[in-house]
């Protein structure tokens, strides 16, 4: 049974996205016409199995957030199929599911509940959150005194005592420092071996080849290149010099 | 799906609001305490000691005015907030699966603590006033509950709605503005013209406000219909609002 598979996926939105005043809405009810649709994902299939780690690459606006979107179950796609078995975490976007005015220790408490756990499970895993983070002292400081690094360490560390059998990863670990890299690397690796799948978006070519070994090479919505990072990464990095 | 704790995202949703709220400010919870007797001297000036409008002021004004204001500013602070709190969250709405509804529930509750602290202030006007406990005082929780589930309501259908036309905010604001003129706030429900009584008789933040006025100011029971008016009027707004936000959030995602 794999864990997350796409068969012939395809998600539109409607176009405009930028423009939903009041004013748009009655014109187009108005006027009935309706909204033209884009595609982010035009016919997408793929199949992860279990303990796999897959890839997406790809320039900005190619769809990879709207793919990730639907492994976490956030929409249903417009055509096609799609099946993910298993609990699913998201590493939020830095530090998005964080509160600037709450201490490291409140927004562990808050991001936790978001992702799933209760608090006895937040409770139990306190002490070693706040020890992977690395954060110290500051765990009891608001987090708009932290770094960047300090926050994706936080937000990292919450997401990978969440247990899940999915891990989302969307291009945040860049910001963490080398020390720190090497410990997600780590971490993601014993994940891995737990037999847990890993989905990671990363424009870093050597880290997608450290981690993962499947590639989904995605150009407009639409699948260009899927298979081993490796072959994929060079022509994808070739395409873009 | 998600499988986390309701009430533990709930209650901690709560706590940042409230707590992201007075962090910052030195006064802290004291504003609470110090937003509605401002504007109650404000208005006891113009409606009772400036002679504009009545020569002598009613008595126990203080009291009359925060029966009003009380009830009035929970209603529009969490209505306000509620209305934005998707929008608020919607970097954690792009990315878990946690379910939406707890968002505009979580605000709306986060501002019942300020209910509460609103409460305590309106309680010891009406010791100070002279005014004593009576049975009916019993009444007050439940005025308090309705008029909970009425904001909650509100809050799940225009926090949905604004996430599909981003100025419902403004609406809302804008409906709040006026509304302090239509619910009884400085001016009795009974001295309304009787044309226009229509405009009180189905509005459950006038009946809250009534509930107080009887109960604490008089000392007598309220009329016997808000004991089913107000219920089925709350009850049917939150049953709309929840039904339009299960409705309006399977298109959350292509709208954020």
């Amino acid at each position: 049974m794999p864990v997350i598979e796409f068969q012939h996926v395809s998600k539109t939105f409607p176009l405009s996205r930028g423009s939903k005043l009041l004013r748009v809405f009655l014109e187009e009810r108005l006027k009935g016409h309706h909204r033209q649709v884009f595609y982010a994902l035009r016919d997408v299939s793929f199949r992860v199995e279990r303990g796999q780690s897959l890839a997406v690459i790809g320039s900005n606006g190619a769809g990879k957030s709207t793919l990730l979107g639907l492994v976490a179950g956030l929409a249903d796609p417009n055509e096609g199929r799609i099946e993910v078995n298993g609990k699913v975490a998201a590493l939020l976007e830095l530090g998005s599911g964080f509160h600037p005015d709450l201490t490291g220790r409140e927004n562990v408490f808050l991001n936790a509940s978001i992702l799933g756990l209760n608090r006895k499970q937040t409770e139990k895993y306190f002490d070693s959150i706040a020890e992977f983070s690395g954060i110290g002292d500051f765990i009891e400081e608001p987090i708009r005194t932290y770094s960047s690094g300090m926050v994706v360490r936080l937000a990292f560390a919450v997401a990978i005592h969440i247990d899940p059998e999915i891990l989302i990863i969307d291009e945040v670990l860049a910001v963490g420092d080398q020390a720190f890299q090497e410990k997600c690397f780590e971490k993601i690796r014993e994940f891995k071996r737990q037999g847990r799948t890993l989905l990671f978006v990363s424009h870093s070519g050597d880290t997608v080849k450290k981690l993962c070994n499947q590639c989904v090479w995605l150009e407009h919505g639409k699948v260009r290149a899927i298979g081993e990072p490796g072959p994929i990464l060079d022509e994808y990095s070739g395409g873009k010099d | 799906m998600w499988h986390g704790d309701y009430k533990f995202v709930l209650g901690n949703l709560v706590k940042k609001d409230f707590k992201v709220r007075y962090r910052n400010m030195s006064l802290g919870v004291l504003w609470s305490v110090l937003n509605p007797l401002v504007t109650m001297g404000a208005l006891a000036y113009v409606f009772a000691y400036s002679g504009i409008f009545t020569k002598s002021p009613r008595p126990h004004i203080a009291v009359f005015l925060l029966t009003g204001l009380v009830p009035f500013n929970f209603f529009t602070m969490a209505w306000n907030t509620g209305t934005n709190s998707l929008m608020e969250n919607y970097s954690i709405m792009k990315r878990v699966m946690v379910p939406r509804e707890l968002f505009p529930i979580a605000t709306v509750l986060g501002n019942s603590i300020h209910l509460l602290i609103q409460i305590a202030i309106l309680i010891l006007f009406t010791f100070a006033s002279g005014l004593t406990v009576n049975r009916y005082w019993i009444l007050l929780p439940f005025a308090w509950l309705m008029e909970l589930l009425f904001v909650c309501g509100l809050a799940l259908a225009t926090s949905a709605i604004n996430v599909h036309i981003r100025d419902t905010r403004y609406v809302v604001e804008s409906i709040n503005t006026v509304l302090f003129y239509f619910v009884p706030i400085f001016y009795d429900q009974q001295d309304v013209s009787q044309n226009l009584a229509i405009l009180y008789r189905y509005n459950p933040l006038a009946a809250v406000i009534l509930v107080h006025r009887r109960v604490l100011l008089e000392g007598v029971a309220p009329p016997g219909d808000i004991f089913w008016k107000l219920p089925l009027s709350s009850l049917v707004v939150f049953a709309i609002g929840w039904f339009l936000f299960r409705r309006l959030k399977a298109g959350f995602f292509d709208h954020l």
